[in-house]
This record gives C-alpha cells, structure tokens and sequence, in this order.
C-alpha cells in the first residue's frame, strides 16, 4: 500500500475497504478524539460550511451512535448511525454504520484500531461491507474506483498531465 | 464513508475514472498529452497491433478524454482537458474532505495535549 500522501484509502480482500492516518499524538487523545462528542463535533464535520449538530454516543458495546450534519447555507442534513459491537479503550472499537438515505445496502461495519509508536499513533479503519457485491458497488462510486487504483499516483498523474494539456 | 461524488458528474467521472484504470490508456493519454497523434503514431510505443489500440482509443473516446481532428488522411486523436479538469477538481474536493477532518483532527490533538501538559504539576514539565 502505497502511502506518501498523509492519508491512504485502498480496497482489501473482498468485502473491506481501508482508510489509514498517522497522528502526532498519543493513542488515549487519538481515541478520546473519535469517541468523545465534544470532540468528535470539533472535527469530523467533512466538507467546508457543514457543521454537525447531532453527536451521541453511548461508547459500550451495545451502546448507539448517531451523527447528524448539515449545510449551513441551505439547511440540507445527512445522518448516520449504529451500534458499538465491541469498545477496548483506547486501542480499539468496532461499531456498524448505516447511512440514513443508505447509498448502499445493508449495514457496514468500521473497525477503528489505533496503534502507538515513538508517540505517533496509526489509525486503521477498516469497513467491511455485507457482502463483496455492496463493496464493489461502493467501489463502483468513482472516489473509491480512484482510491482503490492507488490515490496518490493517479492524482499527480493527472495533474501533469492537466498541466501539460493546458499549456500545449 | 459519506456518499460524495454521487452529484451530477458521477456518471461522467465514473467513465473517467473507468478510463484511466489501464495503464496502456494512461500512456496513449501521456503522448497527447505532448500533442495531437494518429493511431499509427499511437500504436508504435507498444507491442500492440492497430486494432488492439483503437480499441483503447474508443474507450478514451467514451470517456470524452480525447476526440479527433478533422483532417482527412490522419484523424489525428488529440486530449481533451476538460473531463482531465473535473476529475482533478473531484479528487482534490474529495481529498479537502477527507484532509479537512483529518487536519481539524491535528490541530484538536494539539490542543488536547497542550491542555493535557498545562494540567500536569510543574515537577512533571520538568521531568519531560
């Protein structure tokens, strides 16, 4: 897996799709950053001019999430949510995620595992699908069609190429 | 995962992308990219017979990578930047995305062990 860029999002096996970080932080602020709602809503927010207004979260398992975004300029929201399947503070959750207008069938599950080094820490979120037909119906949207055949390269690909198309 | 690039363009981005995925396609794109070419001119690189790139081409074609030049003998194949434009604009909005969590993440993390550091006594800041 290729992984120059700061982020790497690369299809695995059959069913998953894997979306790796690394972080300049210990694991505990890492962890705490992705389960507790007042710091969940200070950055997981996507898109500029979105702001997430719902962020509940009952970090057991068997516990719920649910997150609600929305665009500030026209009032349009987006949901999500699920249940925590099995939470090993902080080197571990496992919770399944269903999109309220589902743009895949079935739920997917997010195993979210965060590994410590010389005071970095690795964040590995796998999401595995219900089935190899909903992941490679999700590979067929084009951000993952372009992830999967390795993010980086294809982008700088295009980019010198744009830059010479323009300026032949 | 959120449902981006499933806008009016996803069609069409699907066919760029769809396009790009051979490496024989990317490089016939990398010649254009250097200026118009015919499918002889095309095929010469690879160990490939004529019908074998037209092939590629068509597919190129599709997509609305590349069209062909008006003269006569040579149909010229030239690239056509535009869908290049829209797939680099989505790529870049989709990596925003991504990057813009991921960096508002950063900047959390370093405030969270700022205040982490304040919190300890002044003999822990010493020992660090």
């Amino acid at each position: 897996m290729k992984q120059s860029g700061t982020f790497a999002l690369t299809a695995n096996g059959d069913r998953e799709i894997v979306v790796t970080r690394v972080f300049h932080a210990p694991r505990q602020l890492v962890f705490d950053a992705y389960t507790k709602p007042e710091l969940v809503k200070k950055w997981l927010l996507g898109p500029d001019g979105w702001s997430m207004p719902v962020c509940e979260i009952d970090l057991r398992a068997g516990g719920k999430y649910r997150y609600v975004w929305r665009q500030d300029s026209d009032g349009k929201e987006m949901g999500m949510g699920g249940v925590y399947r099995e939470v090993v503070a902080p080197e571990r959750f496992v919770a399944t995620e269903i999109f309220d207008e589902a743009w895949y069938p079935g739920e997917a599950v997010d195993t979210i595992v965060f590994v410590e080094r010389a005071g970095k820490t690795t964040m590995t979120q796998t999401i595995l699908y219900n089935s190899r037909e909903t992941r490679d119906a999700v590979l067929q949207s084009p951000m993952e069609k372009g992830m999967a055949m390795s993010y980086d390269r294809l982008e700088e690909f295009l980019v010198v190429l744009r830059r010479e198309a323009l300026s032949a | 995962m959120e449902p981006y690039g499933y806008g009016l363009n996803s069609v069409r981005l699907d066919a760029t992308f769809a396009a790009l995925a051979d490496p024989t396609r990317r490089a016939i794109l990398a010649r254009l990219a250097k200026g118009e070419a015919s499918v002889q001119e095309l095929a010469e690189p690879f160990a490939m017979s004529q019908p074998a790139i037209s092939k590629h081409l068509k597919v190129l074609e599709r997509a609305g990578l590349i069209s062909r030049g008006r003269e006569q003998q040579r149909r010229p194949r030239r690239l056509e930047a535009r869908p290049l434009r829209e797939a680099t604009e989505w790529m870049e909005k989709y990596r925003q995305f991504w990057e813009g969590n991921f960096r508002r993440l950063d900047a959390l993390l370093v405030e969270m062990k700022s205040t982490g550091v304040k919190k300890k006594s002044k003999k822990q800041l010493h020992q660090k």
